[in-house]
């Protein structure tokens, strides 16, 4: 016991540290689904309908059974025992077709699978696919949400000729009232266009099966492994605690692996039937089909106002375009854009009537800000139409219908509580970097001049750390476990599953922090439930907003029990923990974390009612969503002989809560905000009329690329969040909820003294072109 | 009908009887186990499976192995020598130019053919010479700081 001055580390939350789980990243030796490899290690390939509605008269497999290698075949009937890929959603009369691993007599959608081939070698695998007959008959379809409503539209499903998947409505306060007494209303109708999320990793799987253990795993791309785990068993109807669930290396997510798929059901089975281990990964082509689809609305907008733009009241109503099925969110997916519906002004009266309709698609669910973009999106765009209506200046309506920073916690009118805030400080940030006065001066110059430049503003709020239990179909809490080893090495098993987020990295820093401990001595593991307690995943922006908050409670506890036995030790009541040690207050002798880890596991000696060890684990439920915000600015120019646009500036300042690695949020914001500039002007999933997926490759569907993007200036302000003793709000999908409005109203800025009101994403040169075409010939 | 190619990995030489349809891609990753090179499309878009072959980056996932019979190839698991680590890797790392990682073996390795190239590339330049990887992460910024970093790294 060493009496030693104690220095105080400096700390590491609020610091830009390199990650930690980039070694193996950056040297190729990380393990992807695809990388692992095993003995006897069979392959499947999936045999997928080329229609998007047809019944299956018949499948013969004989022709395929005997091609080189095939072990087997397996079709709808083998696998009618399996339970259905689940919908967690529930809204009251929701229609959930039967949603079977493979498809039995009918298919509903391009891509819908329909039997699975087995083989010694994935070559072979795909070769035996084409040897599979299948006898089909055609039948009508329809892609498009609005048509498949019309009278006498193709039903997806017969049960329902309707297309009606659900109606839901929200209300609060008097919106009839509030449109009567409004000086003026606008009116507009905004599609927010189908995407595809487009993850570089593709799905896949692998499944083996030990009979003597009666032990299944699988090895799956997910963001959810412990929700994959319940509800695999539960389609396997096997216990619980026989099926391991691993998310190893994952290559990306964006909402797209946050669901449970058919095919992990389908692997599962395989593995146990074959009695070998089986992998399946899905090609680029196969995930533009079989992995959901984004977005996919088409919004009616009415926005009541007075004369001066004080916002009275907001109508809206929603087409979601839900596909062929209800995947595991599918449905709640639009109600979140309902609830962000007034965004960051204090308009309390509001009116959505949202209609979920089915379509020969592809199913939608959760991309990246699921439901939020589309909300910012239809409020931002709306209140640029209004102050153009107005002939107000966009950043000045903003500033007026802002709720004020002393209004907090802030009661919405759908039911949210927003925790905290200073919305116009972002927006006086962005207005000052990009010296806002001048540059409306410039604009105007250049415009006389013939040049059109845009100048476009959005400020954005979001529901992030998703979040309190009561909101999400599968509990919203989440969970740490923190062991300090007998050696005194620091090891977190956090029920979060990141994919690229960081927190190897970031909850590494707030241990460190914590305990006083070297970073190096940290290790945070995650993805595999038979390694951590349960756990919810990786989704709504929750990692560290509620994930790293069950950390810190974990080694609240945890610093609770080191004193208890540092006490014993140094024989002293009056104790503190401080930079790693025990400190008696009194005698100044102190006792370090190693030793008290050796004495806690030894356990010779125990502090009065105290277990050996150093575990603790913590459940955490967030009493609260939080509710980051932030203001972007793009400045675009388009040419006005080809419709193409430039981005000549993309400011983003965003308020995220409290920030623990400023290196990683910035990459969030570029990341975010470039997947949705991605939507602004170049990706659409397009359907044809009877219902094939025109953009079903990397080659038809354009994500951006390093030379179509603009550097990003990304700046903050930061404004904790009482909803957590960290104070942080979130950020994954901040850059994406921000950044569509801005550009669309900075693209239509451009083109506004032509009389443009409004152009839909994606912002093609082609459609540009024709629009100021159209206005020079009106 | 198998052919016998002989290749020389990251300095190793090896060689095995192939089909003549294997793809260099899944010769590397699955008979010879060097799993860094990626598949993201198999169409050559997305550039995960980048290789270099002869020194010039090619996709993995549309070259055969026996087109590559007889050449040279190095693949990310090749480049941090003596377990020091190549510029551009250690540069990806400083600038925190990966997220998911899933991009980052074919970035890095597009990365260094660019700058063997151009040593002092323009920020136009790094983004044109990246437009064959696709990463859906970082919004390619921080690509673009790392590969300026590395650059500015070698001409030290």
């Amino acid at each position: 016991m060493a009496t030693t001055t104690t220095k105080s580390p400096a700390l590491l939350v609020g610091q830009s540290l390199r990650r930690r789980e980039d070694p193996r990243l950056i040297t190729g030796t990380a393990t992807y689904v695809d990388d692992v490899k095993m003995p006897g290690m069979h392959h499947a390939c999936i045999l997928r309908s080329p229609h998007a509605a047809a019944r299956i008269r018949g499948i013969r497999t004989s022709r395929a059974l005997e091609m080189p290698g095939v072990v087997a075949v397996f079709t709808g009937e083998d696998v009618a025992h399996l339970g259905p890929v689940p919908c967690g959603a529930a809204l009251p009369g929701l229609r959930v077709p039967a949603h079977t691993v493979l498809a039995r007599d009918r298919v509903y959608y391009v891509g819908h699978p329909v039997a699975v081939v087995v083989a010694t070698d994935r070559y072979l695998a795909a070769d035996a696919l084409d040897a599979i007959e299948v006898d089909w008959e055609p039948l009508p379809a329809v892609a498009d949400p609005e048509k498949a409503l019309e009278p006498g539209s193709p039903a997806v499903h017969p049960e329902w000729p309707d297309n009606i998947a659900f109606t839901y409505k929200q209300e609060g306060g008097d919106v009839d009232k509030a449109f009567a007494e409004a000086d003026v209303v606008v009116r507009q109708r905004l599609v927010n266009q189908r995407l595809i999320p487009v993850a570089m990793e593709t799905r896949g799987v692998v499944a083996e099966w030990k009979p003597g253990d009666r032990q299944l795993t699988l090895y799956t791309s997910t963001q959810i492994p412990h929700l994959v785990r319940t509800l695999v068993a539960g389609m396997l109807k096997m216990p619980e605690n026989r099926l391991r669930v691993v998310a190893p290396e994952v290559g990306g997510g964006f909402g797209s692996k946050l669901n449970v798929y058919a095919e992990e059901a389908l692997m599962a089975f395989v593995a146990m039937k074959i009695g070998k281990p089986v992998k399946w990964i899905e090609s680029r082509r196969e995930n533009f089909v079989a992995t959901i689809h984004g977005r996919g609305h088409v919004d009616y907008y009415e926005v009541a106002a007075k004369r001066d733009g004080t916002i009275l009241g907001i109508k809206l109503k929603l087409i979601q375009d839900i596909g062929a099925y209800h995947q595991l969110l599918t449905p709640a997916i639009p109600t979140l854009s309902i609830l962000m519906m007034p965004g960051l002004y204090k308009c309390k009266n509001v009116r959505a009537d949202l209609i979920g309709v089915f379509t020969n698609c592809t199913p939608t669910d959760a991309y990246r800000g699921a439901g939020r973009p589309e909300a910012t999106y239809g409020i931002e765009r709306m209140v640029d139409i209004l102050a153009a209506e107005l002939q107000m200046d966009p950043a000045e309506i903003r500033f007026k219908n802002f709720v004020g920073s002393g209004e907090f916690p802030y009661q919405t009118a759908t039911g949210l509580s927003y925790d905290s805030g200073d919305y116009a400080a972002p927006l006086r940030k962005a207005l000052e970097t990009v010296s806002y006065k001048t540059l409306r001066e410039e604009q105007r110059k250049a415009r006389e001049a013939g040049r059109l430049i845009g100048i476009g503003i959005s400020t954005y709020g979001e529901i992030c750390a998703l979040g309190p239990s009561a909101s999400l179909p599968c509990g919203g809490w989440e969970s740490a476990t923190v062991k300090i080893e007998p050696g005194g090495q620091v090891t977190v098993l956090t029920g979060i599953s990141p994919h690229g987020q960081g927190e190897e990295t970031t909850f590494a820093q707030i241990v460190a922090d914590e305990l006083g401990v070297s970073i190096d001595d940290v290790v945070v593991l995650h993805g595999d439930t038979s390694l951590v307690q349960y756990g919810i995943g990786t989704f709504g922006s929750r990692n560290t907003a509620i994930g790293g908050t069950a950390l810190y409670f974990a080694l609240q506890d945890l610093k609770e029990k080191l004193k208890k036995f540092g006490a014993m030790l140094l024989e002293s009541d009056d104790v503190v923990w401080n930079g790693g040690r025990c400190v008696c207050m009194k005698s100044g002798k102190e006792v370090a974390l190693p030793e008290i880890a050796a004495a806690s596991y030894r356990a010779m000696k125990l502090p009065e009612n105290t277990d050996p060890g150093l575990v603790a684990t913590r459940f955490w439920e967030p009493p609260n969503f939080t509710f980051p915000f932030g203001a972007h600015i793009v400045v675009t120019e388009v040419d006005s002989e080809t419709g193409a646009v430039q981005i000549l500036r993309y400011v983003a300042v965003d308020d995220c809560g409290k920030i623990i690695n400023p290196l990683l949020v910035r990459g969030q914001i570029h990341g975010g905000v470039v997947q949705a500039l991605g939507q602004v002007f170049y990706e659409h999933a397009v359907y044809d009329e009877n219902g094939q997926l025109v953009t079903g490759e990397l080659t038809d569907y354009a994500v951006p690329k390093a030379s179509y993007i603009p550097a990003i200036e990304s700046y903050h302000t930061e404004t904790p969040s009482p909803v957590n003793p960290l104070g942080v709000k979130g950020v994954g999908e901040a850059g994406t909820i921000g950044c569509t409005p801005a550009a669309v109203n900075s693209v239509v800025d451009a083109l506004s003294h032509l009389g443009v009101r409004h152009i839909d994403m994606p912002l093609t040169p082609e459609k540009i072109w024709k629009v100021i075409q159209d206005r020079r010939t009106a | 009908m198998k052919k016998t190619i002989t290749l020389f990995i990251n300095g190793q030489r090896y060689s095995h009887e192939v089909e003549p349809r294997l793809l260099l891609v899944h010769y590397l990753r699955e008979v010879v186990g060097l799993t860094g090179a990626h598949i993201g499309c198999e169409t050559s878009t997305c550039g995960a499976c980048t290789v270099l072959l002869d020194g010039k980056a090619v996709k993995a996932c549309t070259v055969l192995a026996v087109q590559a019979d007889g050449r040279f190839v190095t693949t990310i698991e090749g480049i941090a020598a003596n377990g020091s680590l190549d510029a551009v890797q250690e540069a990806f790392w400083n600038e925190h130019a990966l997220q998911c990682g899933f991009c980052t073996p074919g970035m890095i390795l597009t990365a260094k053919q660019l700058l063997a190239r151009e040593p002092n590339p323009t920020e136009e330049q790094i983004r044109h010479g990246l437009e064959g990887n696709l990463c859906r992460c970082t919004g390619y910024q921080h690509i673009v700081n790392a590969v300026q970093a590395a650059a500015s790294r070698s001409g030290d």
